[in-house]
């Protein structure tokens, strides 16, 4: 609270000492300006140090100025809901702080110099919230309730600029209004611009919400689908306006329909063309990784600009770009690029939702654009509530005659609640024509008030209407591999249901627009490579080990020794000293299998033995690790600093075009055989009576992981000390000893053991230090990485066939790793 | 023949009875049964294996022994017919009914515990109540061999992380000791608790009309 507030006061007090003079920068009346410049200069005498020179930088200082303090206003609104009240919605207070903004400006200039102006809107802010609702679009979801968000899009915004228009019209002509120079059509182009659902009020009201997803994508995929059907609608009434009352007649009323489907389809498709554009340019895009990441946002706005040139709906252009060409992108792209995609998407929308909202609070703080007039107002927002009301009763009672899964009545409650007003209806209003619609302030005035009711009341009843009326919410689960994999069974379940029915049903539809999108559209669309990995439960399941690798990375520094990230080894000489097979902990095992992927999916395998029943025994192991090993880790820990720093010195290099530096093959060999040399050394002095493997080589490790397939269990007592010596945790299942089948944290013992990343390599590298932590102890956390074990089976061998050709990917990481260091 | 008209509409007045489908429904069902069985009174899995649209089907194998089951034809024992009549054929579809509207609570606890346990008896092939490991993973694979490049490693390693995360979900911290049979009925209702199967286990039967029924064959 306190922090907020003083960020609050910062700001009123930079605004006053540095947006004052901007303001004047900004006035009309340039010349002003100028003249203390050319005097300035006919002082000096001679040649200037430095000279101030504002008018060169003006439009790009102010502009930067004002996305740091809308950066700075998000920072403090979200401090603020997070300390004192989430009551309200964070678009409703950055409005609010926009009122406290704009009155500073307004205080220090008497007039509002900074507007939202429509072009801004539309060109620069716009796109990229649409680009980032879509790409991110869950399109299952999507896809599966499409029909009735088009219904509720198309006709839905239909009726509800229809009725909103004629209904004010009504009104007015009954005289409740006054004396207004406003006819029919400029009723309806009103009703139009007014009925648009802000998909960036919505989402940011329903975000905070977590409805069920149905509500969710109907609600969202509406109000998205809406704007673009909106503004087509606004255009057909601008045009109708244009023409004038007196000429308008079947013919062109018929010219306005078609080309309201027109602008819309077209737009449409016009998107997918530029999807499918982006999906082919993402094909090849392998060799420029680094840059193409930008072609989605350059097409996409590339897909807006178009459609607007062409004058058909950018919006819905925008939108199906950003649908369409998500698989396939996403697809396509290295790993690294598609996170940068997402997080700049991310960046842009919020970035721009913010300044939107602020705005619309600043521009607010004008004495220009209000004009009152009690009746037009409050009947707007009383029929612009009730008509999405009965609009959504109406079609959802259409809707449900077809739809299998009834909408409920709570859930068509809280969709008319969510029809939040937003930028676009004031984006809309603010481009309309003086000339032709002289109630132009009014309409505006209009605008805001609704848009602020519906933003800063809905928006903060919304929370407690959803909760009184127990809305049905989203479901956390914890389970998601066996959901989706149920999921996926269920529906090959229910598509053979239908085909044993003889009908065609949803499911059949579904069913052949996969098979057809799998066979052409991937084929044409997606790398050779990305086609092969693409399917949706496998990335799910890359996705998860990836999160539980790096939860269980995080875990172990949170637990926080030393001797967890550094000296692994050491570890394991001790654990296995001191318990031998009578006590054992999770026995990492970790298994890196790529070869099949290529994507660099990781597999790791938790095998473990446990036979104390307090899970956590690896505690006590840390202690003795950290006691034991301290020599060694210092000595190592000394070394390898060492080592490392000086070639990073020496090496550092910059590229534009990559990230990494400092792979030189003959210095990572150098430190391999270094760091392993030390580690041979340390182990002798640890370890007693075993025979130290002398060198590490190719050789000797081909015979090790060939010994290990045969998986005779008495080898194992031999094969700890070349284990060890290497320094290196291959665990061997102490099955036998253990004598419990546990088919959960057992370990495969038919299998081949499965050695680490570090041990396969061949070639020498070093092994990273990362890589050496340890699996976790408590399988709990680690929910899916283990391969299972049935007792009766003999299992997998896959593990190990792999391995051979994952080498070169081994060795890339680990060198990655290395250079982290 | 008037006789067996009148005896036929009675039994489909049973059978909607006991299945919930309208009349017009069932004999809808009845016309495509007797196209499939081409006119015989019984149904072999030979007839379903022909269904052309399901040979692409991974897990056909399963969904037609679905069909077969006694577990799913309201009786105790256990085991497989080799051929099914009208009445079964009905029954086993009819828990892809969509509940009617208004069904209160606990009607709709009790229709999504019957879709439940039809899924379950589906995995659980051996029918001892436990969908073991063993029978997880078969289903894995069969779900995932239509991709033939995922390989049947990568859906063994599937299969196994999905039973892990089941049983780090409903047995929570595993005793070291303790072996995971595997899916009890109970867990597998707690694993799909958040899955609205109630409705998402439906399929549109009402208007099946005579020109989609040869579709398919």
């Amino acid at each position: 609270m306190a922090s907020s507030v003083y960020l609050c006061l910062l700001r009123a007090v930079f605004l006053v000492c540095f947006v004052n003079p901007l303001i004047q920068g900004l006035s009309e009346d340039e010349s002003v300006f100028q003249n203390p410049h050319h005097q300035q200069e006919e002082n000096l005498t001679g040649l200037p140090i430095v000279t101030f020179k504002w008018h060169h930088v003006e439009t790009p200082y102010l502009v930067i100025i004002w996305v740091f303090v809308a950066g700075l206003a998000k920072l403090s609104v979200v401090e603020l809901n997070h300390h004192v009240i989430s009551v309200v919605p964070e678009s409703g207070l950055l409005i609010i702080l926009g009122f406290i903004l704009g009155g500073i400006v307004w205080g220090a200039d008497r007039a509002q110099t900074f507007k939202l102006l429509p072009p801004t809107f539309f060109y620069y802010l716009l796109p990229q919230i649409i680009l980032d609702a879509s790409y991110f679009m869950p399109n299952k979801l999507f896809f599966s309730n499409l029909g009735a968000i088009l219904i509720y899009a198309i006709f839905g915004t239909c009726w509800n600029a229809a009725t909103v228009g004629l209904s004010l019209w009504g009104c007015y002509e009954a005289g409740v209004m006054g004396n207004l120079d406003i006819g029919l059509l400029q009723f309806l182009l009103f009703g139009s611009l007014i009925a648009a659902v802000d998909p960036v009020a919505v989402i940011a009201v329903f975000e905070e919400v977590h409805v069920n997803e149905v509500l969710f994508i109907l609600v969202f995929g509406e109000s998205l689908l809406n704007d673009g059907v909106t503004v087509v609608l606004y255009n057909v009434f601008d045009a109708f306006v244009a023409l004038g009352g007196p000429r308008i007649d079947a013919a062109e009323i018929f010219k306005g329909i078609f080309s309201f489907v027109v602008v819309a389809f077209g737009g449409s498709f016009l998107g997918i063309g530029f999807a499918i554009l982006l999906s082919l340019l993402t094909r090849c895009t392998k060799h420029i990784q680094i840059i193409e990441a930008g072609f989605v946002f350059v097409v996409g706005y590339l897909a807006y600009l178009t459609a607007e040139m062409l004058s058909l709906s950018a919006i819905l252009s925008i939108t199906f770009c950003g649908i369409c060409c998500q698989k396939y992108v996403n697809a396509n792209m290295d790993e690294k690029s598609v996170t940068t995609v997402r997080h700049a998407m991310k960046l842009l929308a919020n970035g721009s939702e913010t300044m939107i909202f602020l705005f619309l609070g600043v521009t607010a703080i004008d004495t220009e654009i209000w004009v009152w007039n009690t009746g037009f107002i409050l009947l707007t927002l009383l029929f612009v509530f009730i008509y999405r009301i009965i609009g959504t009763f109406l079609f959802t009672w259409m809707l449900n005659k077809f739809r299998l899964v009834p909408i409920e009545v709570i859930d068509q409650v809280v969709m008319s609640y969510g029809g939040l007003r937003g930028a676009v209806a004031y984006g809309l209003a603010a481009l309309l024509d003086e000339d032709k619609i002289p109630e132009k302030n009014l309409m505006i005035s209009t605008t805001l008030i609704v848009v602020y009711f519906t933003v800063i009341l809905q928006g903060i009843t919304m929370k407690p209407l959803v909760q009184w009326l127990k809305v049905k919410r989203a479901a956390h689960s914890d389970l998601k591999l066996i959901e989706k994999l149920n999921n996926r069974a269920f529906d090959h379940i229910l598509a053979a249901v239908e085909d044993i029915c003889g009908r065609i049903g949803d499911n059949w539809w579904t069913r052949g627009w996969n098979r057809f999108e799998e066979n052409y559209i991937s084929w044409l669309l997606m790398k050779p490579k990305a086609r092969k990995n693409r399917d949706y439960l496998f990335s799910i399941f890359h996705k998860l080990n990836l999160e539980d690798a790096i939860n269980y990375v995080s875990e172990g520094e949170r637990q926080g020794s030393l001797a967890f990230s550094r000296s692994d080894e050491a570890a394991n000489v001790d654990f296995k000293k001191q318990f031998g097979s009578e006590f054992a902990d999770v026995m990492p095992n970790i298994m890196v299998d790529m070869s099949n992927y290529e994507l660099g999916i990781e597999h790791f395998s938790v095998t473990s033995i446990v036979k104390d029943t307090i899970p956590s025994v690896s505690l006590d192991i840390h202690g003795q690790d950290r006691k034991n090993a301290m020599d060694d880790i210092n000595a190592h820990h000394l070394l390898q600093q060492h080592l490392y720093r000086s070639r990073k010195h020496h090496r550092h290099k910059y590229s534009r075009s990559h990230f990494s530096i400092n792979q030189n093959e003959d210095e990572v060999q150098e430190i391999f055989q270094r760091t392993m040399r030390s580690r041979l050394e340390s182990f002798k002095s640890t370890k007693m009576g075993v025979n130290p493997a002398k060198k590490i080589t190719k050789h000797h490790k081909k015979e090790l992981t060939h010994k290990m397939p045969n998986g005779h269990p008495d080898g194992t007592g031999h094969l700890y000390g070349d284990e060890e010596v290497e320094g290196l945790c291959v665990f061997l299942p102490h099955l036998i000893e253990a004598g419990i089948e546990n088919p959960v944290f057992l370990p495969d013992m038919d299998s081949p053991t499965h050695s680490p990343p570090w041990l396969m390599e061949t070639e020498a590298v070093a092994p990273s230090q990362r890589a050496q932590r340890r699996l976790p102890w408590t399988p709990n956390r680690l929910r899916r990485l283990a391969p299972m074990r049935i007792s009766t089976c003999s299992t997998d061998s896959f593990l190990m066939a792999d391995v051979s050709l994952t080498l070169e990917e081994h060795e890339e990481h680990s060198q990655t790793d290395h250079v982290e260091m | 023949m008037g006789a067996s008209q009148s005896g036929r509409v009675h039994m489909f007045q049973d059978l909607a009875d006991k299945t919930g489908f309208s009349i017009e429904q069932i004999n809808n069902l009845r016309n495509r049964f007797m196209y499939l069985t081409q006119d015989e009174d019984t149904l072999r899995r030979e007839h379903l294996e022909n269904i052309s649209n399901l040979a692409l089907n991974p897990i056909r194998r399963q969904i037609i022994e679905a069909f077969f089951d006694k577990r799913n034809l309201g009786e105790k024992e256990k085991g497989c017919l080799q051929e099914i009549g009208f009445e079964e054929f009905v029954m086993v579809l009819s828990f892809f009914r969509p509940p009617k509207p208004r069904t209160s609570d606990e009607e709709m606890k009790n229709i999504k515990k019957e879709k439940l346990r039809f899924l379950f008896n589906m995995h659980d092939t051996d029918n001892d109540g436990v969908i073991t490991l063993d029978e997880y993973r078969r289903v894995v694979e069969e779900l995932l061999s239509s991709y033939e490049t995922i390989g049947a490693e990568t859906a063994k390693a599937i299969s196994d992380a999905a039973m892990l995360e089941v049983a780090s979900v409903t047995v929570g911290q595993m005793g070291p000791d303790e072996f995971y049979e595997g899916i009890t009925f109970e867990q597998f209702m707690q694993i799909l608790k958040n899955v609205e199967i109630e409705t998402k286990m439906n399929i549109h039967f009402w208007n099946l009309d005579k020109r989609t029924m040869q579709c398919g064959k």
